[in-house]
């Protein structure tokens, strides 16, 4: 594990009416404004429906948290400290020290599903199959390794990926119940969890772009080239993992299309351009739907298919400083 | 002729899917110490709505101070939303918003600065848009 983590050499009192990066401020508002618990969510509505599962898709379902436990673990013990150090305002530490604090929630509230839905035996023996899964044990391993390396823009992207591509292998399952009603309540608590990731992925791809702007142009190659090997890498690893979990319940082909979605815009969080072409991209409508209820509407209005144009739809706009 | 009008925070993601649109296209200012933007000709908005949560806050502040303005507001035609769908019902919020404020359509949503096919599309169909109105 970590040997020694590096710590900020010097700190001096942060002053929140000082901002260097108007972003740091509005994503901290962002975040505060999302804050939850698990403890908020119904989760024992879901256990006549979880009743009805096969023992497979429990037994799927419990692999599957197990591994998103462990890669929230990692997010928060290591991924997000580990940007500290690398900040270059002290709003942007702040902004870390909240992600690594949510990751912890994250990971916490797996273990509030489990504990609503399945029995010690169960719930021992998905985080002992998280210790011996291989495939979970390289994704989590190649994470780590770029976390513990020496170069910050590394640590972002491996961050970013982490944060926007390798946590949705797992966030397909629970979008794929919620599209047949089954466990609910478990979905939108995941939702939340997704909420909260989108949030984190945007801004430390944001900070690496920032980042990646004053090095030299054969710095910003070698970056490059390793953002794309790496997204390769975890890749191959993760279409195993998928396979390793979905084969049995048939949804494998279905995922991959979810991963190659993802994975996209892993990287045009970090500013880089799309490399999945859209036919291996065609997620699933009711997934897109069951992530965002305007997901699988078809909002082309240009190509006069979808529903877009229905004007006047039931959204609020009571804020204040509107003159009209 | 301008006919986009769009606001991008500094992250820049929207400014990008517009530039690649090859369309003329004006800025809604960051800050307030800027020039504030007046519009001359009808226009479609591109708004990006980032992070989620209550729809107070969803609208740029910039941009509700961009449509207060009762000329801007005259000559909005319809809004093009940017967000990324994991922000749940939150994705393209602002636009949503703004299409019920202003009486206009929500006509296309994008992620993030957009796949090529968004480009394409938003391209080619505001080509048509224009055409067909009045």
């Amino acid at each position: 594990m970590i040997d020694k983590l590096k710590l900020v050499s010097h700190v001096d009192a942060i002053n929140w009416n000082k901002i260097e990066d108007e972003k740091d401020v509005e994503v901290w508002n962002r975040l505060t404004n999302n804050f939850w618990l698990p403890e908020k969510i119904p989760l024992s509505n879901d256990i006549q429906s979880w009743n009805q599962l096969t023992p497979v898709e429990q037994q799927l379902t419990m692999r599957v948290f197990a591994g998103l436990t462990l890669l929230d673990t990692i997010q928060g013990t290591v991924g997000a400290v580990s940007l500290i150090p690398d900040a270059i305002t002290p709003h942007e530490e702040a902004v870390y020290t909240n992600i690594a604090f949510m990751e912890s929630v994250h990971a916490k509230s797996y273990s509030s599903i489990f504990s609503t839905l399945a029995s010690t035996k169960e719930i021992d023996e998905a985080f002992r199959w998280s210790t011996e899964n291989e495939y979970l044990q390289r994704k989590a391993s190649i994470v780590m390794d770029y976390y513990q390396g020496d170069d910050p823009l590394k640590r972002k992207v491996a961050s970013v990926l982490l944060e926007s591509f390798l946590f949705y292998s797992g966030f397909y399952l629970p979008m794929y119940f919620s599209s047949r009603a089954r466990l609910t309540n478990t979905a939108d608590l995941i939702r939340l969890i997704i909420r909260d990731e989108a949030v984190h992925g945007y801004y430390i791809g944001y900070k690496f772009q920032k980042g990646l702007e004053k090095e030299t142009q054969e710095r910003r190659d070698e970056i490059k080239d390793y953002t794309f090997n790496l997204v390769f890498e975890l890749y191959e690893n993760e279409v195993q993992y998928t396979q390793d979990l979905y084969d049995e319940v048939g949804l494998t082909e279905d995922v991959k299309k979810f991963l190659h979605y993802n994975a996209n815009k892993a990287l045009m969080n970090l500013g880089f351009e799309a490399i999945f072409p859209k036919d291996v991209c065609d997620v699933n409508p009711a997934i897109l739907s069951a992530l965002s209820p305007n997901g699988d509407e078809n909002h082309d209005f240009f190509s006069g298919s979808g529903s877009s144009y229905v004007i006047g739809k039931a959204v609020v706009t009571e804020d204040d400083d509107w003159d009209f | 002729m301008t006919d986009i009008v769009y606001f991008s925070s500094t992250s820049g993601n929207t400014r990008r899917f517009v530039e690649k649109l090859g369309r003329p296209a004006a800025r809604i200012p960051l800050y307030a110490r800027e020039e504030p933007l007046v519009a001359e000709e009808p226009y479609v908005l591109c708004v990006p709505t980032y992070g989620g949560g209550s729809e107070g806050g969803a609208v740029p502040k910039q941009v509700i101070k961009f449509l207060n303005n009762k000329t801007n507001r005259s000559l909005i035609r319809g809004v093009i939303g940017a967000g990324n769908m994991n922000f749940g019902t939150a994705y393209c919020l602002a636009g949503d918003i703004i299409a019920a404020k202003c009486k206009v359509p929500h006509l296309y949503r994008f992620e993030v600065f957009g796949t090529p096919d968004d480009v394409r599309i938003v391209h080619d169909g505001l080509e048509e848009f224009w055409k067909q109105q009045p």
